[in-house]
């Protein structure tokens, strides 16, 4: 570990939604992660931020086991790093996957029923759909549609609520405002603020665009060459003009 | 005129079985992106399987029903066993397989049933059904059964959940993962329908060409230049090229080259699909930037 965390903010194992420490990954013999220690109080958001090649969409790949790894990992105290992705999101842990992850050929209403495949309670499914459309008016205009012909922030919207329609209590989410409108990412992160409030759903950000992460995220996590060289309160960030003008560009 | 007609007739009923085929080949090509070489040979074994049922005495359509279950395990378990261990290798050692697969199954329908040229029941009566001097009742049947089979898998992929996730795991494995679809038991699943429908086409086939542990050889080979044609990631266009090889061959074998030399069509189908049009008619033409 090379710079000193600024703060602490790892909760003791049993508060903590998500634990993680010397989490170590690879990408055939390249080792990307180094060590990493963090964790997440229930329903807060913690935001990863760095450099592209920092490591931040490898974290996200690493809790989910789609990348080979070192480490421990826990959910809600349960070790899961040894778990297959698929058992992973059954326990809850909801991926928005960089790329998005669309299911093309299908509808956009087959990509959030499959969003739901995971659940046991089969019989919630179609008031969450509705949910959903509540949330992004836009996937009721295109439910029949093929989610391929969607444009790329519609196709981002399904992606969360794909995402959301697990009732996850964990949500990792890779870049959502990637490719997208100003305008329309301002509405996709409120409705994150507001699912994190109502539903008291976790969320884990990777964010190229700081400031905005900033605003949502309770924590920060600052990542270099996979490492966490700065953690801490992502309010206390926000005032660090050092640490804005060093790391995050603004 | 008539004779004509009944060519194309008889052309749909075999087409029906090479589109049952073709369709089996295209929901393994869909998970694994080859052709299983060996899906006539399985086929043909569970056809010496509903033979062998029916000689202890079961009614046809018990041993169907019990065939047809038996197809699916045997399916399941060549994935789960054998094809499972070699997947994440190289595309050779897959080919491998599915050839060693085409040989054994030949090989111990042979030992087991011997390579004595069997008759095999067909269902349906001996009278041609509703008058019609065009179709034998069995050919009638074969295209009946075929499209019940289709309608009730179109039933499955399109309104179960299931089926569903089948799809979602054949177009993109990494996010099927990533909403706790079981990728590796879908694919599992898929070589169990598509054994269980071979089996279907095989019992169908059998009546036609009598039992030999060679009969589905020359079959797979259309079924196999109909999934071309139709387009081999499209079970939709297999299944219609399925149909359209099944009267090509029979008008070609009629009025063009005569019977000896109709698995010509087949190999000149496959030659001219690759050549001229590679995704086939219904197709999706993949674009890779290099």
């Amino acid at each position: 570990m090379s710079a000193p965390a600024r703060s602490d903010t790892r909760g003791g194992t049993s508060t903590a939604l998500l634990d993680v420490r010397k989490l170590d990954a690879w990408y055939g013999p390249t080792q990307v992660l180094h060590g990493l220690d963090f964790s997440l109080a229930p329903g807060s958001i913690a935001t990863l931020l760095g450099a592209n090649g920092a490591g931040k969409t490898t974290t996200l790949r690493a809790l989910c086991s789609m990348v080979k790894t070192r480490g421990e990992v826990s959910v809600d105290g349960t070790r899961i790093e040894t778990r297959a992705t698929e058992d992973i999101v059954r326990m809850g842990v909801a991926h928005v996957p960089d790329g998005r992850g669309t299911f093309l050929d299908l509808t956009a209403e087959e990509n959030l029923r499959l969003g739901g495949y995971a659940r046991r309670d089969r019989a919630a499914l179609a008031g969450d759909i509705e949910r959903m459309y509540r949330y992004f008016p836009r996937l009721k205009e295109r439910r029949r549609q093929q989610a391929g012909t969607l444009s790329g922030g519609e196709q981002q919207m399904l992606a969360i609520a794909r995402a959301l329609m697990l009732r996850p209590r964990l949500l990792l989410l890779d870049e959502p405002s990637f490719g997208l409108a100003p305008m329309l990412v301002a509405a996709i992160f409120d409705i994150l603020r507001t699912i994190n409030r109502e539903e008291k759903v976790a969320m884990l950000l990777v964010e190229q665009n700081a400031a905005l992460a900033l605003e949502l995220a309770d924590q920060v996590f600052l990542l270099e060459t996979g490492r966490i060289v700065i953690s801490g309160d992502a309010a206390m960030m926000r005032d660090d003009v050092a640490i804005r003008r060093a790391y995050l560009g603004y | 005129m008539d004779a004509f007609i009944a060519q194309v007739l008889s052309g749909l009923a075999t087409g029906g079985i090479y589109a049952s085929v073709a369709l089996a080949l295209v929901m393994i090509y869909q998970a694994t992106h080859l052709v299983n070489f060996a899906q006539g040979e399985l086929a043909m074994f569970c056809t010496y399987i509903a033979w062998a049922m029916m000689e202890a005495g079961f009614p046809y359509w018990a041993a169907f029903a019990a065939t047809l279950a038996l197809a699916f395990v045997l399916g399941v378990a060549i994935e789960r066993l054998v094809i499972r261990p070699v997947e994440s290798s190289s595309v050779l050692a897959v080919v491998v397989v599915f050839i060693g697969l085409l040989v054994i199954c030949n090989s111990l329908a042979g030992w087991i049933f011997t390579y004595t040229i069997k008759p095999f029941p067909s269902p349906f009566p001996t009278q041609p059904l509703f008058g019609n001097h065009y179709l034998s009742s069995h050919g009638i049947g074969a295209i009946g059964i075929t499209l019940i089979v289709l309608v009730l898998l179109f039933l499955f992929f399109r309104f179960t959940s299931l089926g569903l996730a089948m799809r979602a795991a054949a177009q993109n494995p990494v996010s099927a993962r990533l909403v706790g679809i079981r990728v590796g038991w879908t694919k599992a699943l898929g070589w169990g329908l598509a054994s269980a429908i071979g089996a279907i086409a095989g019992m169908m086939v059998a009546p036609i060409v009598y039992l030999d542990p060679n009969m589905m050889s020359g079959i797979l080979l259309y079924a196999f230049a109909g999934a071309l044609l139709g387009g081999i990631d499209n079970p939709w266009g297999a299944v219609i090229g399925g149909f359209i090889v099944g009267i090509l061959e029979n008008l070609v074998g009629a009025y063009l080259i005569g019977n000896e030399l109709k698995l010509t069509v087949a190999l000149i189908i496959i030659v001219g699909v690759l050549v001229v049009r590679p995704s086939g008619l219904f197709g999706r033409v993949v674009v890779t930037r290099v």
